[in-house]
């Protein structure tokens, strides 16, 4: 079972007031884009074992979109932030890199 | 024009707490940016309450506004009066983004009174009601449906839901409150 803090609406709550919705930090290749990309965006999905950023929504909550990063092996929760990054804030990789030293960074 | 019936007119229940069906209650959903003054000199025109904080409830002499997301209050006001609030307010937000519904009749509104009330509320909700001060709203899920619940006074509880699920919820909360399934965890 997550605890996950939603940072739109302070609360922490358990995983069942929240849905899932994959991978974060996808960049959008649309129309016009090259064959390659779309199908890596369209198709192509992280799956590692060990630290993975997510979005998530507070679905029974404030409605809202943030993501989160925790690692898949040990469900621990490092922290949540907000939807509106194209990459891990430098506190949420800060704290990933004091509990997990080997991890190399986001890509 | 037809007779308005809220979800479940009358319903009554007595057991480790009084349950009870709020009757016909106007609601009003208004989307915008809380920040913005003219958005608060609206909701003190419609309720007499200030915009309230982030999962708070503020009363005013003639309704109350709850806070549902970062964009989104639940003014609470009188049925009859409802429709000509949302009048008002769209004439006062006439430049503003944001937008006001009437949700009266969506929704159903029952009140759970007594002193075994967090109980009964935290076998349905994943909550932890220890230190939910009065004035506090959360909205949560109600076993499988979702639900806006908050502390009006000591031991008088709001809960607002769908009106869709509303006998869903009525048989649930009826339901965990039979006499026999005391927790007396809060006390």
């Amino acid at each position: 079972m997550l605890l996950l803090t939603c940072p739109c609406c302070g609360v922490t709550a358990e995983e069942t007031e929240f849905h899932n919705a994959g991978e974060a930090h996808l960049k959008r290749y649309g129309p016009g884009s090259d064959d390659a990309d779309y199908e890596a965006y369209m198709f192509a999905r992280k799956n590692p074992r060990g630290v993975h950023f997510e979005r998530w929504r507070h679905a029974f909550g404030c409605g809202k979109f943030f993501h989160a990063a925790r690692c898949t092996m040990t469900l621990e929760v490092f922290g949540t932030y907000s939807a509106q990054t194209l990459a891990p804030p430098a506190e949420i990789a800060a704290k990933i890199k004091a509990r997990r030293p080997e991890w190399e960074g986001y890509k | 024009m037809s007779e308005a019936v809220s979800a479940l007119p009358h319903a009554q229940y007595s057991g480790l707490v009084d349950l009870a069906e709020a009757g016909l209650t106007g609601m009003i959903t208004l989307r915008g940016d809380l920040a913005s003054p003219v958005l608060a000199e609206a909701v003190r025109a419609a309720t007499g309450a200030s915009v309230p904080e982030v999962r708070r409830i503020e009363a005013g002499e003639s309704g109350q506004a709850a806070w549902m997301s970062p964009d989104e209050l639940l003014l609470i006001v009188p049925y009859e009066g409802a429709a000509g609030v949302v009048e008002a307010l769209e004439t006062a937000l006439a430049g503003e983004f944001a937008t006001a519904a009437e949700v009266s009749d969506a929704r159903a509104f029952f009140r759970i009174t007594g002193p075994q009330a967090r109980d009964v509320l935290a076998k349905v909700c994943p909550v932890d009601f220890s230190d939910f001060a009065v004035g506090e709203l959360r909205r949560t899920r109600a076993a499988q449906v979702a639900a806006a619940v908050w502390r009006e006074e000591g031991d008088v509880w709001s809960l607002v839901c769908f009106r869709s699920v509303a006998q869903y919820v009525w048989d649930l909360l009826a339901t965990v409150s039979k006499p026999g399934g005391e927790v007396g965890f809060y006390r």
